[in-house]
């Protein structure tokens, strides 16, 4: 149980080679859940290993409940931390692997055996304790990973991607019980995912990062609904966000977007923007379930026909795609309109929600009246670019 | 269809397969074969018959009189051996677990320094080894001699043990110091249980290379301390008397047999080991 706090938190493999960490500012409260996403290459893990001590900070500091602990070795930092390839030890049974670290830690025989017992019942493992490793499938070595961390009852819980190696519907699975588990147990964990599904569902707090620079940081609707900057509206949300370039215009004093489907066009008011948008090449972006048939009876929100290209039956929705301003776009549908491809629909838009990033920074344009960004936790890019 | 399958199909293939390895065989073969017929004959039956015959009389007098030649040189080969190839594999496997999982500014480049050594003649180390031991007062001593097989084993031992170390993921060392095991925890405690076949690999390896050894042998000891290749060397070349080929065939059976034994008993692990350490390197 412990707060942490990363301070300008800084990371280099040598000088002359790109910071693959740059100014990380985080702060987490006791039991928090924080989701460190982002694509591959962009310094999660690596921040996942300096919060663990397995690799040394370059500057700043690193605090569990407001002791710095960045000079401390892995051992004294009281953190426990699951693996993406598990790290079982090989030649170790089940049993062993989960009391290897209290044993080093010099606990009671008696105690030992009693922890391990607690947290096989807790992660129904019983059955497997005297099994080694390669006699387990992939979920149960997933399980016995987190029981090895579990047993320590560390102040902090790291994950690196621990359901990435799972087939698909064990993942669900177990990212269902790993909710159900932080429920129950309110350790403050660091979960490191390149999946925004994972991210979205698991998380208190989620730090969106690319290029070793925090993108975002806030709670998953923050994230969805208040994207900071294009990257992270691409990066959040699946099927992604819509993004159309477009070049705004003035009419009657307001500014408006024109939509063109090749067979009808549309405006659509933005509301009272910044001066100065006017003429401005920008990029709107618009959720797929942000898209929704128009009803028979007009209710004043723009309207377009639009051609159907490809119609993609998920299941629970139908994603249909069509054509706007040149761009494709995709649209989450209720499974029961089943559009044929060719045919026309009727589509509406609610400006309200619509969202415009800067074309050539990729960062958000903030619209008066409308969804101003509100409740976002700093503007991180923003701080970075200043200094 | 299953009549088709079950039937051994005989192609001119297979029968250029078989009678290749059939050749092999022989060649391999044939020069124990003598080696065992001769050493069990009598004089007068090698110098009547021809090589591949069968001997007219079985004796073991050849054995005898070769283990009351060699007897004390066996002993001397043992007692450098074994505590050369013990000493080499466990620095060996030290220096491998370093080089593959705690690297250090440089550690390539060291290792790169280190992989030379497998590459360097026995010749040219002759004269600074021998420089280095004398030196140190172990000239033309056993304990010399295990010095200087130790040293020029080292470069192949931490290299088969660094190329199977680089295979075993490194999240098991991070989860281990976050276990709270120390740098010979780790080894001990999951590296080295990890390790049966890559440590056979090198005692196999090292067992030939040592006892077998002739060169390092003749040089770095004199006498009664001389190992058994030395002593085989001797009796054989020896210019004096009649030739006894059954006592000098006897006696470098005696010389074959313990590599031949450890091959034997741990001959399985040592193609294991060979490939692990193959596959990703």
């Amino acid at each position: 149980m412990a707060t942490l706090e990363l301070r300008n938190v800084n990371k280099t493999y040598g000088s002359g080679l790109p910071d693959t960490l740059k100014n990380i500012e985080l702060k987490i409260d006791d039991g928090e859940f924080l989701i460190l996403v982002g694509p591959s290459g962009c310094g999660k893990s690596t921040l996942m290993n300096c919060i663990a001590g397995l690799e040394n900070i370059s500057g700043g500091s690193i605090l569990i409940d407001d002791a710095d602990i960045s000079g401390m070795s892995p051992k004294d930092r009281d953190i426990a931390m699951v693996f993406q390839s598990y790290a079982l030890y090989p030649t170790m049974s089940v049993r062993e692997n989960i009391s290897f670290g209290l044993k080093i830690r010099k606990m009671a025989p008696a105690a030992i055996e009693e922890e391990v017992a607690r947290v096989a019942k807790l992660l129904q493992i019983e059955h497997l304790l005297n099994r080694k490793p390669g006699q387990l499938s992939g979920g149960q070595q997933q399980r016995v990973a987190m029981g090895r961390a579990l047993a320590r009852r560390p102040k902090i819980y790291l994950f690196d991607e621990p359901l990435s190696n799972l087939d698909a519907k064990l993942r669900v699975e177990m990212r269902t019980e790993m909710k159900l588990m932080h429920q129950r147990l309110k350790t403050t964990t660091v979960y490191v995912t390149h999946d925004q599904i994972e991210a979205m569902t698991l998380g208190d707090k989620v730090a969106v990062m690319k290029d070793g620079i925090i993108q975002q940081f806030g709670t998953p609707k923050q994230i969805y609904n208040d994207p900071a900057n294009l990257f992270v509206a691409s990066f959040i949300g699946s099927p992604p966000m819509n993004f159309i370039p477009l070049r705004l215009q003035r009419k009657d004093g307001r500014l408006l977007a024109l939509l063109d489907s090749g067979q009808a066009r549309c405006e659509l008011p933005l509301g009272m923007l910044d001066a100065g948008l006017e003429d401005r090449e920008v990029i709107l972006g618009m959720r797929p379930e942000q898209i929704v048939l128009a009803p028979v009876e007009p209710n004043g929100l723009p309207t377009i026909r639009a051609e159907v290209q490809v119609t993609e039956p998920t299941g629970p929705d139908t994603l249909v795609f069509v054509t706007l301003n040149q761009s494709k776009v995709c649209c989450r549908l209720a499974p029961d309109v089943a559009p044929q491809v060719g045919e026309s629909l009727s589509l509406q838009f609610d400006p309200s929600k619509v969202l415009l990033f800067d074309a050539k920074s990729g960062e958000r344009l903030g619209v008066l009246g409308a969804t101003q960004p509100a409740g976002r936790v700093g503007n991180v890019t923003q701080m970075n670019r200043n200094q | 269809m299953n009549s088709q399958m079950g039937k051994p199909s005989i192609s001119i293939s297979r029968v250029a397969i078989y009678a290749v390895l059939l050749l092999a065989v022989v060649v391999y073969l044939v020069p124990l074969i003598v080696m065992l017929l001769t050493s069990f004959k009598s004089p007068e039956d090698i110098s009547t018959g021809n090589l591949l015959s069968w001997p007219t009389v079985v004796t073991g007098m050849g054995w005898v009189k070769a283990w009351a030649t060699v007897d004390g040189y066996f002993w001397n080969s043992v007692k450098i051996t074994v505590p050369a190839v013990l000493i080499s594999t466990a620095i060996g496997a030290i220096n491998g677990y370093v080089l593959a999982m705690w690297r250090f500014r440089g550690s390539q480049l060291f290792f790169g320094l280190l992989l030379f050594g497998c590459f360097l003649p026995f010749q040219t180390v002759l004269l600074p080894a021998s420089f280095t031991v004398g030196k140190m007062g172990l000239a033309a001593s056993t304990t010399g001699l295990v010095f200087v097989h130790v040293v020029y084993g080292l470069a192949f031992t931490t290299l088969f043990f660094r190329n199977y170390y680089v295979s075993i993921p490194d999240a098991l060392v991070k989860a281990a110091r976050l276990d709270g095991a120390g740098f010979f925890t780790i080894f001990g405690r999951i590296i080295l249980p990890m390790s049966t076949p890559i440590i056979m690999v090198c005692l196999i390896w090292q067992f030939t290379q040592i006892w077998n050894d002739f060169l390092f042998g003749v040089v770095f000891s004199s006498g009664d301390s001389q190992p058994i290749t030395v002593a085989l060397n001797n009796l054989v070349n020896t210019s004096t008397g009649a030739k006894e080929y059954n006592v000098d065939m006897a006696a470098a059976m005696i010389a074959g047999l313990p590599t031949l034994l450890v091959y034997v008993l741990a001959g399985k692990y040592f193609l294991r080991g060979l490939t692990a350490g193959a596959v990703k390197g």
